[in-house]
């Protein structure tokens, strides 16, 4: 049901077309934060405003929706934004990550590969990878501007020092195209592969931060690491304990207060769909 | 067992439930009406109002009530509802010279052109609880009032400026920068500055102007006017050529007289502060006017002493309380795979660290 009140998508057209001359410049200058002037939307800030925005600005009524938190269709989250889009667009939604032409994420890449035509559409709260660095964005913006990642290189080298390692799990840097380091939102860094070559269109929205980067289909995005401390993309050592997959992200269950633990899909539509094909993990059978 | 978290839309479809009754509350008192949220809590309606960037009363009732009277979320209602409004265009600048003033004090002159008018204040209330107001039925006695006196009330400042004894401030023609409608730029200009301050939180603006008056950035402010009244807006009518009044709105006015000492660009002489705030704000406007004056350190060649009330970045960045709580509160969204990661990472530090340590033994 399509609620007439509003216009298709909720924003009105004048805000989608400064919507998407901002998406359109993100494109052109990959991993470029464009500022754009953000609204408020009827969810808060923090909720994935800017991925809202985008993803109005790009629906079309033939699209199909898919919209995943922490890689799964049905947190509460998940299920708020797919509803308001069913509400304010009355577009077609899905699980299947094949199926949509539109993916909303918070958190995760989709453990199945994207395909050409596909847009996945990240919420992110702090599009500056420089902030933690130094909070000042009229600093960060220079230090992009010039190109000038001498603090995020030493801030590595620093945890390599302290702790043999980049103690760095998720929103973990990248470098796009060899020129601007991006954020590419707070996914783990097992997604991070998957940023790089993708065949699908990549855009972030930052509600809060009035900002908007992309990542065209076919991007080269290198996660930053050293010659002698190369970026390993990292996960639970355990195989899905519903569907045995051993190559997708898994959350860790606490399931008793023994210290019992099971490792699960975080991608829901991924586990259900090699269930599906007959794949049984460790607890497969009895979770059924 | 494990059982996947599932059934997120119905949960969400209860609490929405559960929580319109608890909004309602007891079924048995009376329902508030949006005229008496309007009447009696008519400073959370202006409050509302400011923040929210929408003058419009009884949308600002109807979101106090809607909100069960938690007056961020109420801002939160106005501002999601204002953005889907088209925008006309841009009035004349108010005239708050021509205010139909309600109250008007000054604290650096005794008695002045217009008057000093006490107006509906708390200022010299008594704070004791009123248990009369607790049984109801009240009757009151009328104020005396005098009718609104529709004379100009020329601004305080004025007179300081034929003497040329304050800066001067004039007149700029060009049109001010809508926040609401583009990116923030740094640095911002002191329209966009006023812009953020009157929508700002009404609770960081205070702390931020009491920390300049503790010494964290000093303005060393005096009241030199502070007004609240109706004022005309008007707008320019391009098929007609001139402006015509299309209504009247409330507004606190706030110009603190600053001393300063004079700097390499600069006589001695007093400087302004401004704040000028939808509704009866008193609070918001003065804070704001110090918030003001602080920001301008730079324009005046002033020092920065490094005072956050100084740092324009950390003051615009962090004043509205939409962004803030918005912000603050979605850490409680889930976070499973941010702390998956988070845990094997905490994991394996530790193993290396507790193998460092028996390799050591």
């Amino acid at each position: 049901m399509t609620d007439q009140a509003y216009n298709f998508a909720y924003l009105d057209e004048q805000t989608k077309r400064m919507i998407r001359r901002a998406i359109l410049k993100g494109v052109a200058v990959p991993g470029y934060q464009v500022p754009f002037a953000s609204r408020e939307m009827p969810m808060p800030y923090g909720w994935g405003t800017g991925g809202v925005q985008v993803t109005a600005a790009c629906l079309v009524p033939e699209d199909r929706l898919k919209v995943i938190d922490q890689g799964a269709d049905d947190t509460t989250n998940a299920v708020s934004i797919r509803k308001f889009f069913q509400r304010v667009a009355g577009v077609a939604v899905t699980e299947a990550t094949q199926e949509a032409t539109l993916i909303q994420t918070r958190h995760r890449i989709p453990d199945t590969s994207l395909s050409a035509g596909q847009i996945l559409v990240y919420q992110v709260p702090i599009p500056e990878p420089l902030r933690f660095l130094e909070p000042r964005e009229s600093e960060t913006r220079k230090m992009h501007e010039l190109e000038d990642y001498g603090l995020m290189h030493v801030k590595l080298y620093e945890d390599i020092a302290r702790h043999g390692q980049i103690a760095t799990s998720y929103a973990y840097p990248v470098k796009v195209e060899d020129r601007y380091v991006m954020d590419p939102s707070p996914i783990p860094k097992f997604d991070n592969p998957k940023l790089s070559n993708s065949p699908a269109l990549q855009l972030f929205g930052a509600g809060r931060e009035q900002r908007i980067y992309a990542l065209p289909p076919f991007t080269h995005v290198v996660s930053l690491d050293f010659d002698d401390h190369p970026f390993v993309p990292s996960k639970a050592d355990h195989a899905c304990d519903l569907c045995d997959a051993s190559d997708s992200y898994l959350d860790e269950v606490i399931i008793d207060d023994q210290g019992g633990r099971m490792f699960v899909c975080s991608d829901t539509d991924y586990c259900g769909g090699r269930r599906a094909a007959g794949h049984v993990g460790r607890l497969g059978e009895e979770a059924i | 067992m494990y059982v996947a978290v599932k059934g997120g839309e119905r949960a969400i479809d209860n609490a929405h439930a559960w929580l319109a009754a608890e909004r309602r509350g007891d079924a048995a008192v009376a329902e508030l009406s949006l005229a008496q949220i309007r009447a009696q809590l008519s400073l959370a309606v202006n409050r509302v109002m400011a923040e929210g960037s929408l003058y419009d009363a009884d949308l600002a009732a109807l979101a106090i009530k809607q909100s069960r009277g938690d007056l961020i979320e109420a801002i939160f209602l106005i501002r999601a509802y204002r953005t889907t409004l088209p925008r006309l265009g841009a009035s004349v600048p108010v005239e708050t010279a021509q205010m139909a003033v309600i109250r008007r004090v000054s604290a650096t002159f005794k008695d002045l052109p217009g008057g000093q008018v006490l107006g509906p204040t708390f200022d010299y209330t008594h704070r004791l609880l009123d248990f009369k107001l607790a049984a109801e039925g009240e009757a009151l006695a009328a104020p005396a009032t005098a009718a609104a006196d529709l004379a100009d009330v020329p601004h305080v400042t004025g007179f300081l400026n034929r003497d040329g004894l304050i800066e001067a401030n004039p007149r700029s023609a060009a049109q001010p920068a809508d926040l609401t409608r583009e990116p923030m730029e740094l640095p911002a200009s002191r329209a966009l500055r006023l812009q953020a301050i009157t929508r700002g939180d009404e609770g960081f603006i205070l702390s931020m102007a009491y920390s300049t008056q503790r010494g964290y950035g000093r303005t060393h402010a005096f009241v030199g006017e502070l007004r609240i009244g109706m004022v005309a807006v008007e707008m320019e009518i391009p098929e007609l050529g001139f402006a015509v009044e299309i209504g009247e709105i409330e507004l606190t006015e706030c110009e603190t007289v600053n001393q300063f000492k004079g700097s390499k660009t600069e006589p001695p002489q007093f400087t302004r502060g401004y704040g000028l705030v939808f509704g009866q704000t008193e609070r918001k406007a003065i804070a704001m006017s110090l918030v003001d004056r602080s920001l301008r350190w730079a324009e005046l060649g002033e020092e920065n002493s490094g005072a956050p009330a100084q740092d324009e970045e950390f003051v615009l960045m962090h004043a509205d309380n939409i962004q803030a709580t918005g912000f603050l509160e979605h850490i409680k969204l889930p976070h499973y795979v941010d702390f998956q990661s988070e845990l094997e990472l905490v994991r394996k530090l530790r193993a290396e660290v507790l193998a460092g340590t028996e390799a050591a033994e």
